[in-house]
């Protein structure tokens, strides 16, 4: 049974199309991973997956629930970490979680226990009461993960979750989802740059570039179907290595250009 | 209910954590309050126009108010910059309810910035006419605070990066505060009055003022009807551009 649903997924930013027709779909409990080079349309789709962004057209839907107009029910079944921190710098821990708990509807007879329960689970509970901005890149995003996790989701979206943390915080993190993934079956879709997380912890991968999906399947799938050893090298050979250049400074320039008008 | 008050509060603990916040929106009201007040004062009064103090005190509190409101409603490029604004999107509440529990923190910390400059104005030696009427004086500071809090709101679900927010300082809340008639008296024959008239800065003033040392430019009716229509305006004008922000 599929959680995500994604068909003929297109978003245009005026001319330049960021996401071009783009279909597939994500198993119950699945961990799915959706790699892609810089600027390829993952973020965007994230975007679109999360009600952040409005397609320009296709269809989306996650846990049965239409993401365009049946937004409130999709934002109830969902947690995400975004690519860039999220949290209130000048409020605490605790105080971070209790906001998404009162966001999210989590009754205040429960409220407490799962915070605590999540803070433990991060080992971030002896630190609730400081302030997130004393705390370490690795510390928000294990606070973001707890956070995310506070209103049982059915699918958690991770967007680049280990970017810029060193291997400890990464393997760590790793090993919170995979345990999470098995005690809850959480569905788990994630982004990354590092092929070795997404070939150790995937069930099924997506590579998408130039906004379109050029393979999915899984490891074993993509390594066959591009006779390569690795996920490294099946992803290189699948994105190119030589022949994007030209192409991607353009796309990139407009890119560039377009976040510069709406991102942050 | 809880989502707004929850809100309110990150609004309030935000604004109480940071002494130096605290400090700096006080500092600027008191600097205009000693060098206008005893610079213009001994002019003023050579004019045949009174206490200048007495006059400018209520102005120096609606200068507060502008400032702090549209500086909190513009905050949400901040939580834009620093990411907190995506959490509150992709939650599963009404944007209206994020909007108004913003709003309110946002007025009830510039209601307070106003009292404060009230109270210490009385060290420069401020007297109100009447100390019962000070809970219509909160009243009107908090209308007038709603008021340009959804204005910063509404602005800044427009803009997307901090540039932004010294050109709306420069070129919209300085002049509104200058024409407002906040350090000078407004007269009917010249064209500053009429400007005045368009400025909903004005009607604060003149309501405070009023309130505060009977001296007026509208009716108090007057100034209390505009604000409450301006704020309507202004909230919905806020709530709509908010709903409709793409992260």
């Amino acid at each position: 049974m599929s959680i995500i649903e994604v068909k003929n997924l297109t978003k245009k930013f005026g001319d330049f199309i960021a996401v071009k027709d783009v279909s597939f779909s994500v198993e119950k409990g699945q961990i799915f991973a959706f790699l892609g080079p810089n600027g390829a349309g993952k973020s965007t789709t994230i975007k679109m997956l999360t009600t952040l962004l409005t397609p320009t057209s296709g269809e989306l839907s996650i846990d049965d629930h239409d993401v365009m107009k049946e937004a409130r029910d999709v934002r109830h079944s969902f947690g995400i970490v975004f690519q860039d921190p999220s949290l209130d710098d000048e409020l605490t821990a605790y105080e971070n979680m209790e906001i998404h708990a009162v966001l999210y509807g989590v009754k205040k007879e429960v409220r407490r226990e799962r915070i605590q329960q999540l803070l433990e689970f991060v080992e971030l509970w002896d630190r609730k009461k400081s302030l997130v901005k004393e705390f370490s890149g690795g510390m928000k995003r294990r606070l973001e993960i707890a956070r995310g996790l506070l209103h049982h989701p059915k699918v958690l979206f991770l967007d680049e979750p280990t970017l810029g943390l060193d291997p400890q915080t990464r393997n760590h993190m790793w090993e919170y989802l995979r345990k999470l993934n098995e005690s809850e079956g959480i569905t788990v879709f994630f982004t990354t740059h590092y092929m070795e997380e997404a070939e150790r912890i995937a069930d099924k991968i997506a590579v998408i570039d130039h906004g379109s999906i050029v393979a999915s399947g899984g490891l074993e799938d993509l390594k066959k179907a591009t006779s390569t050893s690795s996920l490294e090298e099946a992803f290189l050979k699948l994105t190119g290595r030589n022949i994007r250049d030209e192409d991607v400074s353009k796309t990139d320039a407009m890119r560039m250009r377009h976040q510069a008008w709406t991102k942050k | 209910m809880q989502i707004i008050y929850i809100l309110w509060l990150r609004q309030l603990k935000r604004y109480l954590r940071s002494r130096s916040r605290l400090i700096g929106s006080l500092a600027q009201p008191l600097f205009f309050l000693v060098a206008l007040g005893f610079g213009f004062g001994p002019v003023f009064s050579k004019a045949g126009e009174g206490n200048y103090i007495q006059f400018l005190v209520p102005g120096i509190m609606s200068m507060t108010i502008i400032f702090t409101s549209i500086f909190s409603g513009m905050e949400i490029i901040w939580d834009r910059q620093f990411g907190f604004l995506k959490e509150t999107l992709v939650a599963p509440v009404p944007r209206l309810n994020i909007m108004v529990g913003r709003t309110l923190g946002g007025a009830t910390i510039a209601t307070m910035q106003g009292t404060l400059v009230l109270l210490l104005s009385l060290i420069a030696g401020f007297r109100p006419v009447s100390w019962g009427l000070v809970p219509i004086v909160i009243l009107v500071m908090f209308l007038s605070s709603l008021l340009f809090t959804a204005l910063g709101t509404a602005i800044a679900s427009k803009l997307d990066d901090m540039q932004g927010f010294q050109m709306i300082m420069n070129f919209l809340v300085m002049p509104l505060f200058f024409l407002s008639g906040a350090i000078f008296p407004l007269d009917r024959t010249s064209v500053l009055g009429t400007i005045a008239s368009f400025d909903p800065l004005s009607y604060t003033v003149d309501a405070l003022r009023h309130i505060l040392t009977n001296i007026h430019f509208f009716t108090l009716a007057w100034d209390i009807s505009i604000l409450v229509i301006l704020m309507a305006l202004f909230l919905a004008i806020g709530s709509y551009f908010f709903s409709k922000v793409q992260i």
